[in-house]
C-alpha cells in the first residue's frame, strides 16, 4: 500500500502555494493591454428605462466604449438548465434573462451598461456620466403579494409572477390526504427558510480575451465549472462554438454554489473583448457581489406531519413558495423542486408524502443553488416538524427518530419520493451522536447552566441527502437539459509521472490531493507521481464541474475508471514483457507481477515501454499510455448524519451561544479523513451562520438593506466553539467503484435544524411557550418570541 | 503623481501612486504582489491584512502615500530563508487550516501578529483576536488548531466548552 493511498490523512499539496501567497486567482491575472469595465447597475428594483444616453460618458477620458443591450442584439438570454413541468402538465415559465437590461430593470443591481476604459477609475468616473432615467414601477418582494391578483408583473411575456406550480409526487396526493384523515395526531408548522448570500471570500471576477486572426475567445473566470460556462454561454447566449471559446477557471476562492452559473459579467467581458479589441477585466466589489451573485434558500413553507398513536409517521405534506428572484439562473428551477423533493422524506419510513412548491418571481436578486441546494430546505422543514411532533406527543427526540428510521436491513429502500436509498445505517449514526455528545450527561449540564442563570437546550437533526449529481437517465426523465456524468483522463508520461485531467473543479475541496490518492492507491505508487489538472476547458475533457457533492462520487469514480483502463493496458504491456498472459498479471506496490511467481516488471519500465515501443506487441496494442473515462452514476448517493447542537440562551437578552456541536456522519468510504473533517466543519459553520446570523433583507420597494458585510452578518471565529465531527459510521455506496457518498454539503443541510431545535428546547425547558421561531435567531428575535407568548 | 518608497519584505520598493491609492492596490497592482487579497470593500473580511512596522493592518484601509518609509511584511515574506513554509504557515498546512486559500494570507498575518503579542494564547484569545478575519470554508476549527500548534501548545485541547 502506498502511504498516501485511499483513506490516508495526506496533507494538502495545494496549500503550499496558497500559504506562500502564490495562489493564482482570476483577479491576480493581468493581460497585456487589458482594459477595465465598470457596470452601471439599476438602483431601483423595478422600472422602465425611459432614457439611456451614453454620449457624454463615451467622451470621458480613457473610455474605449460604452456597451449597452444594443451591443448584444445578436445574443440570446442566459438559460436555465432544467425544465420543470407544472402539475397541469404545462412547462415552467422562462422569461428571457438578458445580459444587460432591455428596456426594463427587475432587480436592484441589474446591469444596464458597461463602461470599458483604460483604467478602472476612468471607467467608474465615466459611468457616472451616463444619462439614465428610469420610470419606477411598483415592486413585488413578498411572494404572496407577487402571486395576488393584480400584482405588479415582472415579465410582460408571461401570465403572472408564477414560474411553476409543481407537485412531487403528485400521484401521492390522494393517499397523503387519506393518511391525514386517519391520523391520531397531526403536527403543523409554518416556517421561513431565510435567504442567504453565499459570500465566497473571493469576489467574482472575469477577464475576456479575443484573438481576432483566429476568431477565438478566452474567458478567465471564477467558476466552479468552466466547461459548463463554455457550453451554455457559448452555445446559447453569445453563440460562439465551443472550439472557438476557451474557459479557464484558475484558483477559485470558494464557491458554495454561487459560482456555478453563467453570469452577465462573464458574457459581457467575453463579447466586449471583441468589441474593443483589448482584453477586458472585471472584478466585483463585495457590495456588487451582494446585488449580483445568485442568492440562496428563501422558502416559505407549511409542513404537516401525520402520526399514529405510537408516534409513527403516516404521511407528510408541504406547501412551499420558493422565491426565485427576478430571473432564472442555471439551477434556479431544479433547486426548489428535484433537489428538494426526493430527499425531503429524510431518514424515515414515512409511507407517503407530497411536496408542493410554487416558484415565484419577485423584484429581488435571482436565487439559485447555495451549499446544499434544496436539501437544506427539505431537512430544515422536516426536522423542525419532527421536533415539534415529539414535543406535542411527549416522545423523546432521539426515540421518535429511531422509531421511524429506515432499518439497516431495509436497504436498498424505495422511498415514496421516487428515489431508492442504496445504503445507510441511521441507527448507527444516531447512536454515535448520543455517545459523542454525552447526551446522557445533558441534564447535568442543563442544571449547571441554570445555576448560572442560562437556559440550555439540546437540538437534534437527523438527515439524508440525495447528492452525487447525478444519474443522467433519471434526471433526463425529470426535465434536466444536460447529463451529469463526469470525465477524467489519466495521462501517463514516458518516465512514469501522471497527469490526471478532471472535469471537476477544486475551489477549496482539495482535489489536487485527494484525487491523486485515488490513482496512487490503485497503482500502488507514490502520490507524488500524480498531478491533478483542472479548470481549463482546453486541457480537460468535457466535464460538468463541482457542486452537489459530486466531485468524489462522480468525478472520483471517473478517475478510478480511467485508472482501471490504464491498469488493463499496463497489464498487457507487462504480460508481453514477462511472456505471460495478462489475465495472470497482478498489480501491487507499483509492480506488475505474474501471479504466483517472482517475475515482475515495475511501473517505470511499463511507462517507458509504452512510449519507447522497441519491444512492443504492436500488432495487438497501441503505443502510449493514456485513457479517458466518462462515468455516469447509476443512482444518487445518500450521505446521512445525526447532529446534536447544545445552546445556552441568555433569558435577559435572548442571545444564543452555541456550546457544543457534534456531527456523526456516514459518507461511505472516506478518501482523506482530514479533508472530510474540514468539509464537515465548514458546512456546519455555514449552517450555524444561517441559523443564527445571516439574513438578506429587502425593503418593500426592493432595496437591499443588508448589502454589505457591515449589514450582513457572517459567522466569525468567536461565534462558535470547536466542533466534534465523526465519520466512522461507514456504509459503502453500493453503486460507485469507490464506495463514496460525498461530504461537501452535509453540514449546511444538517446544522440549521439542530441549532433551532436546540433553542426551542432551551426556551421550552425554561417555561417559555415558544412553538415557532424563524431563522436567523438573533437576540432580538429570540427575546421577542419569549415575550410574545 | 506623487512617489512613495517603502520596504516590503525587506526589499526597498518605490512607485508613483495617486492620493487615493490604497496600500493593497499598491502591493497588488503597483508591485505585482498578489498574495494579499481583497475580499470586501468595508474593511470587514481581513483577507488583506499585512504588517506595517510590525503591526497588523488591513491594507484596504491605509493609503500608500501615508506609508512612505514604512516597513511592510506580506504573506510573501513569511517563508523561511530557504523558501520553506514559516512556522505559522506550516502549522496551517499541518492542521488543514485552509481550504480555498483566499482568506489565508490575511489569516496567517493576523495569527502571526497575535503570536508576536501573545506567544501562548488560549483558544478563546485566538478566537477573539481573529474576529477581524472572515473564513467561509473552515468554520475556523482548524485555523484555531493551527494557531495553537504554531504557539507550541497542544492543538487537541480545542474542544466544545
Amino acid at each position: 500500500m502506498p502511504k498516501d493511498g485511499i483513506g490516508a490523512p495526506m496533507k494538502r499539496r495545494e496549500d503550499l502555494r496558497f500559504l506562500a501567497g502564490d495562489g493564482r486567482y482570476t483577479d491576480d491575472i493581468n493581460l497585456h493591454g487589458q482594459a477595465y469595465v465598470w457596470f452601471l447597475r439599476s438602483d431601483v428594483a423595478h422600472g422602465r428605462i425611459t432614457r439611456l444616453d451614453t454620449a457624454a460618458a463615451a467622451a470621458m477620458p480613457g473610455v474605449l466604449r460604452v456597451i449597452t443591450a444594443e451591443d448584444f442584439a445578436h445574443a440570446g438570454g442566459m438559460i436555465t438548465a432544467w425544465q420543470v413541468t407544472n402539475r397541469d402538465g404545462t412547462p415552467q415559465a422562462e422569461p428571457k434573462h438578458p445580459i444587460l437590461a432591455e428596456g426594463k430593470v427587475r432587480h436592484i443591481g441589474e446591469p444596464i451598461a458597461g463602461v470599458v476604459a483604460e483604467t478602472l477609475e476612468q471607467a467608474r468616473d465615466a459611468a457616472e456620466a451616463i444619462e439614465l432615467e428610469i420610470e419606477e414601477l411598483p415592486a413585488v418582494v413578498d411572494m404572496a403579494a407577487a402571486l395576488a391578483p393584480g400584482a405588479p408583473k415582472l415579465h410582460e411575456d408571461i401570465d403572472s409572477n408564477l414560474c411553476f406550480d409543481w407537485g412531487f409526487v403528485d400521484d401521492n396526493k390522494a393517499k397523503v390526504d387519506a393518511a391525514f384523515e386517519s391520523a391520531h395526531h397531526v403536527t403543523t408548522l409554518e416556517l421561513v427558510n431565510n435567504r442567504c448570500v453565499a459570500n465566497a471570500m473571493e469576489p467574482r471576477a472575469a477577464i475576456g480575451l479575443y484573438d481576432r486572426p483566429m476568431d477565438h475567445y478566452t474567458l478567465y473566470t471564477t467558476s466552479q465549472n468552466p466547461h459548463v460556462i463554455r457550453l451554455v454561454m457559448g452555445t446559447f447566449t453569445l453563440q460562439i462554438p465551443e472550439h472557438k471559446l476557451r474557459v479557464v477557471a484558475p484558483d477559485v476562492g470558494g464557491g458554495f454554489g454561487s459560482k456555478i452559473y453563467n453570469y452577465n459579467e462573464e458574457c459581457f467581458v467575453t463579447h466586449a473583448a471583441k468589441l474593443v479589441g483589448r482584453p477586458v477585466k472585471w472584478t466585483a466589489t463585495r457590495s456588487e457581489a451582494f446585488i449580483s451573485d445568485a442568492q440562496g434558500r428563501d422558502h416559505v413553507t407549511k409542513i404537516q406531519l401525520a402520526l399514529d398513536k405510537d408516534g409513527m409517521f403516516l404521511a407528510f405534506r408541504t406547501e412551499t413558495m420558493a422565491n426565485l428572484g427576478a430571473y432564472l439562473r442555471l439551477f434556479a428551477t431544479v433547486t426548489p423542486t428535484y433537489l428538494h423533493g426526493p430527499a425531503a422524506g429524510g431518514p424515515y419510513r414515512t409511507p407517503v408524502a407530497h411536496v408542493h412548491v410554487k416558484g415565484v418571481f419577485t423584484n429581488t436578486v435571482p436565487v439559485d443553488a447555495y451549499r446544499g441546494a434544496g436539501r437544506p430546505e427539505g431537512s430544515y422543514q422536516l426536522e423542525r416538524v419532527v421536533d415539534k411532533a415529539a414535543r406535542e406527543m411527549g416522545i423523546d427526540q432521539a426515540e421518535i427518530r429511531r422509531r421511524n428510521f429506515v432499518k439497516p436491513e431495509e436497504f436498498p429502500y424505495q422511498t415514496p419520493m421516487a428515489v431508492v436509498y442504496d445504503s445507510g445505517n441511521y441507527h448507527a449514526t444516531l447512536d454515535k451522536l448520543l455517545e459523542l455528545s454525552d447526551y446522557a450527561g445533558f441534564a447535568k449540564r442543563r442544571a449547571e447552566s441554570e445555576a448560572r442563570g442560562k437556559l440550555r437546550g439540546f437540538g437534534f437533526s437527523t438527515w439524508v441527502e440525495a447528492s452525487g449529481l447525478a444519474p443522467s437517465r433519471l434526471i433526463g426523465a425529470l426535465g434536466a437539459r444536460a447529463g451529469l456524468y463526469e470525465s477524467a483522463t489519466v495521462r501517463v508520461n514516458p518516465t512514469g509521472g501522471i497527469s490526471v485531467l478532471t472535469g471537476t473543479h477544486s475551489h477549496g475541496q482539495g482535489h489536487e490531493t485527494v484525487f491523486a490518492q485515488i490513482v496512487a492507491d490503485k497503482l500502488g505508487i507514490d502520490a507524488g507521481l500524480v498531478d491533478i489538472v483542472h479548470g481549463d476547458s482546453d486541457k480537460t475533457p468535457f466535464g460538468m464541474g463541482t457542486y452537489g457533492s459530486r466531485s468524489a462520487a462522480v468525478g472520483g469514480s471517473a478517475i478510478a475508471k480511467a485508472t482501471d483502463k490504464i491498469i488493463a493496458k499496463a497489464k498487457k504491456i507487462a504480460a508481453h514483457l514477462l511472456e505471460a498472459s495478462d489475465a495472470d498479471i497482478e498489480v501491487a506496490d507499483g509492480k506488475f507481477t505474474v501471479a504466483g511467481t517472482d517475475k515482475a516488471v515495475d511501473w517505470a519500465t511499463i511507462c517507458l515501454t509504452a512510449y519507447v515501443p522497441h519491444n512492443y506487441p504492436m500488432e495487438t496494442l497501441e503505443p502510449g499510455l493514456e485513457e479517458t473515462a466518462f462515468y455516469d452514476p447509476a443512482n444518487f448517493v445518500y450521505p446521512a448524519g445525526a447532529y446534536g447542537c447544545e445552546v445556552e440562551v441568555d433569558p435577559d437578552t435572548g442571545a444564543v451561544t452555541v456550546m457544543r456541536f457534534v456531527a456523526a456522519d456516514d459518507f461511505g468510504v472516506v478518501l482523506n479523513p482530514v479533508v472530510v473533517a474540514g468539509q464537515q466543519h465548514g458546512g456546519i459553520a455555514q449552517g450555524i451562520s444561517q441559523a443564527l446570523l445571516e439574513h438578506t433583507v429587502y425593503d418593500e420597494s426592493g432595496q437591499l438593506v443588508s448589502g454589505s458585510l457591515m449589514d450582513y452578518a457572517i459567522l466569525r471565529a468567536g461565534d462558535v466553539p470547536g466542533f466534534t465531527v465523526d465519520h466512522s459510521c461507514v456504509t459503502r455506496c453500493e453503486h460507485n467503484p469507490l464506495g463514496v457518498k460525498g461530504c461537501g454539503e452535509a453540514g449546511a443541510i444538517g446544522a440549521p435544524p439542530a441549532v433551532v431545535n436546540a433553542v426551542v428546547d432551551a426556551l421550552q425547558a425554561g417555561g417559555y411557550g415558544i412553538k415557532d421561531i424563524d431563522m436567523p435567531l438573533t437576540p432580538s428575535r429570540v427575546w421577542a418570541a419569549m415575550h410574545e407568548g | 503623481m506623487p512617489k512613495v518608497a517603502m520596504r516590503v519584505n525587506g526589499r526597498a520598493v518605490s512607485g508613483e501612486v495617486e492620493g487615493r491609492t490604497l496600500l493593497v492596490q499598491f502591493l497588488r497592482e503597483g508591485l505585482g504582489m498578489t498574495g494579499t487579497h481583497v475580499g470586501c470593500d468595508t474593511s470587514q473580511c481581513g483577507a488583506c491584512v499585512v504588517h506595517v512596522n510590525g503591526v497588523p493592518v488591513k491594507s484596504c484601509t491605509a493609503f500608500a502615500l501615508d506609508l512612505d518609509g514604512a516597513e511592510i511584511t506580506t504573506i510573501e515574506g513569511m517563508a523561511n530563508a530557504d523558501g520553506s513554509l514559516g512556522r505559522v504557515q506550516q502549522a496551517f498546512q499541518d492542521h488543514h487550516g485552509l481550504q480555498c486559500g483566499f482568506c489565508t494570507p490575511g489569516m496567517v498575518m493576523s495569527a502571526a501578529a497575535l503570536l508576536a503579542e501573545n506567544p501562548t494564547p488560549s483558544e478563546a484569545e485566538i478566537r477573539t483576536y481573529l474576529e477581524g478575519n472572515i473564513c467561509r470554508c473552515t468554520g475556523y476549527h482548524n485555523i484555531v488548531k493551527a494557531v495553537l500548534a504554531a504557539s507550541g501548545q497542544d492543538p487537541a485541547t480545542i474542544a466544545a466548552e
